[in-house]
């Protein structure tokens, strides 16, 4: 039992590491009204943009250390950012439906991924197979230099790329500057009823923006963590899949809380794993496609049994998916 | 900009446009969007845009089969987004019309495998019909109930039914593999065509029919019907609705099971009548396009039939291009998302308009 959860532990984090990006991008953003369904192309951009940078990088000769992770971390964000300047000006400044929009941009976002992904090697007119970013990923896979010395200890905490320990700060400093700051109670001003927050001196279009592209940038980090450093580096269509919607369901599951999301989202990323150690028998192998639908499954459970219970302090921001238009009051 | 300053131009609401006004803005955004896509096509190919827009062209329509096609794919997407249409003027974000086609689709393979020769064709067929309408059905009236009962958000709990599907179809493509160890299905019934719908005059005419009588019909259904117009209020306010004594969670449940019905429908179309086999993408994605087909017609069944032909052109047409120019297929999902995005945005345009501030009127603030 012991072996098995200290193999299966790092799986579970590696795999619950893109979702926490995602999830507490998510919940900065809908903490301002914005409900964000494009969330899934957008950690697609974040991947492929991150993705190009490397590939453009590795392609023109010698690869050194602060630059083949600056290069991948910038474009992820300049790409991921982009997106949610599209996802802003639409909905915040011409007010158009969130639900629409969102969609929308996950056709456009996943487009992109695959598109690049598939087209890379020829528009770029490079001489190589298949994108594989062997050099740039073990940057940003590298552990720490004493994790292999540590035993389970080591290997449970300590064997991941800088980007996981990441995502574990990004959380709890938003949950910090949500909870305890003034700019978080500004911004929940905004997310709750605008046209107060409006009338209190609080500009509502920045909020709106602000929050949202910082929202999108840290879900884009996601989907470069999967690429660099879960799919050491080599970026095949598809791949990173639905993971962009289980994040947006995660954040129903933490109830708009970063610091939840951290152990849950590691908990779904163990639910997406799970299948390759449930027993199946060699006669059975198909019903290991049954099991893939845990997390589904579990997840859709957890949304049934939060509403049944709904407490009021469990509630979305009230505004949530609802465009401002000072004039309409 | 600063506050003590007067913005060069505010926004209003407008009170109403016209008709003709209205079409001009979105035909307008259209055909900014096309240039978008031009631009982006010419940036990435190198090509003049007029043979780009000539390769689109030909893609969509380039011979009788091509035309043929691109309707019967038009068929398709707007049976799917009239499925969702009665949802959606509920205000029901069904996301999950993917994972009730595929149901469907289902349904309607598993008469086709297991029942063939115990059964005369006839009675199978319309087995297929009813069971495959009746999982779709089921696979919208769940989340539905759960809407219902407890105000579970539907977006989300419909986009998990559809990852739950996905993984019952993978289940089955393991279980009834043929050949076995190819890790698909396969034609079904390749030589006895047990369960082949029976064509009209060609194997593209019969989803086109079925996509113009289902318009005809969703169009009396949401506009002239009690249950449209019980649909309608709920849609404004649940309050209402209870005030005027319409059972609220009855509606959601019944507009829903419409929903499913049509979108199983979809799936028997497509398993029956056009693959006749069965994949985990065989919905393709429409499912979600389909959302945007509906919203872009302003839930008007017949408008429908102009967007959702719009869509199937672009990815039609950009795939033509993805083939000539070596690029892959995502190609068409980009140029789809640019020219959602203008038409989303134009909508802008046609609910407020912007007044520029004059300098003189300072004075009367």
């Amino acid at each position: 039992m012991f072996d098995f959860l200290i193999s299966f532990i790092p799986r579970a984090v590696g795999q619950g590491i893109p979702l926490l990006y995602g999830s507490t991008g998510e919940i900065m953003t809908e903490k301002s009204g914005n409900l964000n369904l494009g969330i899934p192309g957008v950690m697609y951009v974040g991947g492929i943009a991150g993705v190009i940078g490397a590939f453009l990088y590795e392609q023109g000769g010698n690869v050194i250390a602060p630059l083949a992770i600056l290069i991948p971390l910038l474009c992820s964000l300049l790409g991921s950012l982009i997106m949610g300047l599209i996802y802003c000006f639409l909905t915040v400044t011409l007010r158009a439906n969130q639900n629409v929009t969102g969609l929308a941009m996950t056709t456009f976002g996943v487009g992109i991924g695959n598109f690049f992904g598939g087209s890379l090697i020829k528009i770029s007119g490079a001489d190589v197979p298949s994108i594989a970013l062997s050099e740039t990923s073990a940057y940003f896979s590298k552990s720490l230099p004493f994790a292999d010395k540590c035993g389970w200890f080591g290997k449970v905490f300590l064997s991941y790329g800088f980007l996981a320990y990441l995502a574990i700060i990004i959380a709890i400093v938003c949950s910090v500057v949500l909870k305890r700051t003034r700019i978080g109670l500004h911004l929940r001003a905004v997310g709750e009823d605008p046209a107060t927050a409006d009338a209190a001196g609080i500009n509502v279009t920045r909020y709106k923006y602000v929050s949202t592209c910082i929202g999108c940038m840290i879900a884009g980090i996601g989907g470069l963590y999967y690429v660099m450093d879960y799919a050491c580096g080599v970026w095949s269509n598809d791949a990173f899949g639905d993971r962009g919607w289980l994040a947006i369901a995660l954040v129903i599951f933490t109830i708009w809380r970063p610091n939840v999301s951290i152990v849950s989202s590691i908990f779904f990323g163990g639910l997406y794993i799970l299948y390759m150690y449930l027993p199946t028998g060699m006669e059975h192998m198909e019903v290991k496609e049954l099991y893939k639908m845990l997390p589904y499954i579990v997840t859709l459970i957890v949304l049934v049994i939060t509403s049944m219970r709904n407490r009021r302090e469990d509630q979305p921001p009230a505004s949530l998916g609802l465009a401002y238009f000072r004039e309409s009051r | 900009m600063k506050n003590n300053h007067e913005p060069l131009f505010h926004v209003v609401k407008r009170d109403e446009l016209s008709r003709g006004k209205g079409i001009l803005i979105r035909v307008v955004a259209i055909i900014v969007a096309l240039i978008f896509c031009g631009i982006i096509t010419v940036a990435l190919t190198g090509v003049n845009p007029i043979s780009v827009y000539g390769t689109m062209v030909t893609g969509a329509f380039g011979s009788v089969r091509k035309t043929w096609v691109t309707l019967q794919n038009t068929a398709i997407l707007l049976l799917i987004a009239l499925a969702l249409t009665p949802a959606f003027r509920m205000k029901f974000w069904n996301c999950g019309g993917e994972g009730q086609i595929l149901m469907g689709g289902l349904a309607s393979a598993a008469c086709m495998i297991t029942l063939a020769d115990k059964l005369p064709n006839a009675v199978i067929i319309i087995l297929m019909i009813i069971s495959s309408i009746v999982a779709g059905a089921v696979w919208a009236g769940l989340p539905a109930l759960f809407k219902a009962l407890w105000n579970t958000n539907e977006t989300l709990s419909t986009l998990m039914m559809n990852y739950i599907a996905i993984q019952l179809v993978a289940y089955f493509t393991v279980v009834w593999e043929n050949p076995k160890g190819s890790g698909k299905i396969g034609i079904i019934n390749q030589n006895s065509n047990i369960g082949w719908l029976p064509e009209i005059a060609n194997k593209y005419l019969l989803a086109i029919v079925v996509g113009l009588i289902i318009t005809f019909f969703v169009y009396i259904y949401i506009y002239y019907t009690k249950h449209g117009y019980e649909v309608c209020v709920v849609g404004e306010s649940y309050r209402t609705a209870r005030y005027v004594g319409i059972k609220v969670g009855k509606v959601i449940v019944r507009t829903l099971l419409l929903s499913g019905a049509l979108c199983g429908l979809v799936g028997l179309l497509l398993v029956g009548g056009i693959n006749h086999t069965i994949t985990t993408t065989i919905a393709g994605g429409q499912g979600f396009t389909a959302i945007m087909v509906s919203w872009l017609a302003k839930f008007n069944p017949f408008v429908m039939i102009l967007t959702s032909g719009l869509i199937v052109f672009l990815g039609r047409g950009a795939g033509e291009i993805a083939t000539v120019f070596g690029f892959n297929q995502s190609f068409s999902d980009i140029l789809t998302g640019i020219i959602l995005f203008c038409i989303i945005g134009c909508e802008f345009f046609v609910t407020y308009k912007i007044k520029i501030n004059k300098k003189e009127g300072e004075g009367n603030v």
